[in-house]
């Protein structure tokens, strides 16, 4: 009988090319799908033409254009052009790279154009048991269909690229058992952030987690999204949810995903992925969340996340070598220790990026915000993850419900994320963002973010303070 | 890659914890399709105030470490995006080895694939070093990738543990793209035992929409 595995250690093990001859050398990990972007590929393809290599398998890597490209809603249908010639540049240099080689490129006025981690799993192109890579750290999104996906650099794009294969160290594995039952108002958003505030912002470095336990069993496929999605911010590269019928039953409603018998094969295979009864991980850490509450950053790093009734915390009660950056990030976020968070005026509400951008996010978001209006003062841009999730969000009525709000409604995009295009903070803004990093100038130079689920985000744009959404009838 | 052996210098300090991609290379300097101009988004958002001139408080740009090749962080260096051009951008400054409490996985395995040697030093060795580099700033320190050793100011030494592989990579100039091209007729072979395996989009063709 074979030892029993973990999910990772099952998925790992089918891709390893080869075991290392030497224990020295690293192992050799074939990669089934490559994801690619205008901003971190093209000194990629630049490295593959200066030593005459070709792409090896042009239908396993998928291009998409999102980190600068403009949300301006007229931008997709083709009226207008980037306005920064060096992101424009990029972008042409992602059509030429793409063309070039044979490899699907979905531009901004395709109709499955989105952001890299919103259109790749809604097209049926991630899989259960796949190994999944790109150019960004929150790859670690699909992991929520039991792949093994992380972020690569550079260097490894190029690698992939010319031989669908990475020189991989085996990482630990890490099972993040989250148990409890998540209370109304609160989202997987809240979860996740929690268990970030929990672990650290390292936590996870080194391993791939495994999230586990009734919490997450209960999540629907967007909620894992979201929580996946950001495993990167505890330090993990990839974070992982074992496939279920959750799971099954999504992909089955996905347009790309197999049929007939192969559909029937896949699933026999996939039922297979989870984790075995008796086998362990490296690690174990087990959080409960039936007492969370609505989840807000305060600080200049997702791990530094306090119930939204709560207060910041004091310097004293910090380790004395902690207290440096912990003043600092304060400094930059003009807020003051023992302060509570909640009611701090925010100018910015952005519904948008990887992790919250999905219709069940905006589906949320405007059902708080249906027959309100958000405060004067504050500008909210609700950027949906792809043209799918756009097309079906405006034929449910959501658009009119943001708009009628006095929300814009915008293109698909990375956007106010990281704020490489023209939506960003000015300097001292604050913002309650949807998206995964608080990073001291991450939405632009000098603006300051609060991280928070699409309900926060929606009931803070009414009151145009950082407000918990169970204050208002959901 | 040039061969890496050995590097002696006083460091310069940036003791933080958590210090971020974002911080070492903001996305603003993310929109090349080279790597030019990297050296100048290094630590931008720190190193430079508001009308863009340089911050004469800011570690890098004190007179006593210029040129400096070493850098002293906290733990948890190089958190967030995967940015390959934070590493680009240290190494365009100048730097060859980065000493820490620790260091981000993602950036660890960029950084040490473009000969970028990380060290990760024991916290009460870590304390002590920031303690030399505050008390006497030009004392200097060497880190010697062959020995897998730092030599502190005082002759004493701290061993440190390295991935082999990119210590080889390192010491010997080697870029590990040459080695995984050398494994491309076990990859072929995992092809040929696997099958068509899973296919993104259940396998059908697609091209530029």
């Amino acid at each position: 009988m074979q030892a029993p595995k973990t999910l990772f250690e099952k998925v790992w093990d089918r891709h390893l090319v080869s075991e290392p001859p030497d224990p020295g050398l690293p192992s050799v990990l074939y990669i089934d799908l490559h994801l690619i972007h205008e901003v971190t590929s093209p000194q990629a393809f630049t490295e593959l033409e200066k030593r005459g290599l070709t792409v090896r398998r042009p239908s396993r890597t998928i291009a998409t254009m999102d980190h600068s490209t403009p949300t301006e809603p007229e931008f997709s249908m083709g009226r207008l052009r980037v306005l920064d010639p060096m992101g424009a540049g990029q972008l042409d240099r992602l059509r030429e790279n793409c063309s070039r080689h044979g490899i699907t490129l979905h531009t901004v006025s395709s109709p499955d154009n989105g952001i890299v981690h919103v259109m790749g799993p809604e097209q049926g192109l991630t899989q259960p048991g796949m190994t999944v890579v790109c150019g960004d750290s929150h790859t670690s999104t699909h992991g929520a269909f039991g792949a093994l996906a992380f972020g690569i650099g550079t260097s490894e794009v190029g690698q992939v690229l010319a031989t669908q294969a990475l020189l991989m160290n085996k990482p630990k594995t890490l099972a993040v058992r989250v148990e409890g039952v998540l209370g109304e108002g609160l989202t997987a958003k809240d979860l996740i952030l929690g268990v970030i505030a929990d672990i650290g912002v390292d936590g996870g470095t080194g391993h791939v987690i495994e999230y586990t336990g009734s919490a997450i069993r209960a999540l629907d496929m967007e909620g894992r999204m979201t929580v996946c999605n950001m495993s990167i911010e505890a330090g993990s590269r990839a974070g992982m949810i074992a496939p279920d019928e959750v799971t099954f039953s999504y992909l089955e409603s996905l347009n790309g995903s197999p049929r007939g018998d192969v559909w029937n094969a896949a699933l026999e295979d996939w039922r297979g992925l989870p984790t075995d009864a008796g086998a362990s991980y490296d690690r174990l850490v087990t959080v409960d969340v039936g007492s969370l509450e609505p989840m807000v950053t305060y600080g200049t790093n997702p791990g530094m996340a306090i119930p939204v009734s709560g207060a910041i915390p004091e310097a004293d009660a910090l380790e004395p070598r902690e207290r440096e950056a912990f003043l600092k990030a304060l400094r930059y976020m003009d807020l003051e220790p023992g302060a509570p968070i909640r009611g701090r005026p925010v100018q910015v509400v952005f519904l948008g990026s990887c992790t919250n951008s999905r219709l069940s996010d905006l589906r949320a978001a405007a059902g708080l915000l249906k027959g309100r209006r958000i405060a004067s003062g504050v500008r909210m841009l609700v950027v949906p993850g792809s043209q799918r999730v756009k097309r079906a969000a405006e034929a449910e009525g959501l658009d009119r419900i943001f708009t009628d709000a006095g929300a814009e409604w915008r293109a698909p995009g990375c956007s106010m994320c990281l704020a490489m295009n023209q939506d960003r903070l000015a300097p001292g803004e604050y913002a309650l963002s949807t998206s995964n990093r608080n990073f001291e100038g991450r939405q632009g130079p000098g603006g300051r973010t609060f991280l928070g689920s699409p309900l926060t985000a929606a009931a803070s744009a009414v009151t145009g303070t950082v407000t918990d959404p169970r204050e208002m009838a959901l | 890659m040039n061969p890496f052996t050995a590097v002696t210098d006083a460091p310069v300090p940036l003791p933080l914890d958590n210090v971020d991609t974002d911080q070492i290379i903001p996305a603003s300097f993310l929109k090349v399709v080279d790597r030019e101009g990297l050296a100048d988004g290094l630590f931008h958002g720190w190193r430079t105030r508001p009308d863009g001139t340089p911050h004469p408080d800011f570690a890098l740009h004190h007179p006593r470490h210029r040129g400096s090749r070493i850098l002293l962080v906290g733990d948890n260096f190089g958190c967030g995006s995967s940015r390959e051009h934070a590493p680009w951008a240290l190494q365009a400054w100048g730097f060859k080895a980065i000493l820490g409490r620790g260091f981000a996985d993602i950036f660890l395995g960029n950084a040490h694939r473009n000969g970028l040697l990380t060290v990760t030093l024991p916290p009460d060795r870590h304390a002590d070093l920031l303690e030399w580099v505050t008390r006497e700033p030009a004392a200097q320190v060497t880190v010697d990738l062959e020995a897998k050793k730092v030599v502190f100011p005082d002759g004493s030494t701290v061993l440190f543990e390295i991935d082999p592989f990119a210590r080889h990579c390192m010491l010997n100039g080697l870029d590990p793209f040459g080695h995984l091209l050398e494994q491309l007729p076990a990859i072929e072979a995992f092809e040929a035992r696997r099958g068509p395996g899973l296919q993104p989009g259940g396998g059908e063709p697609r091209r530029i929409s």
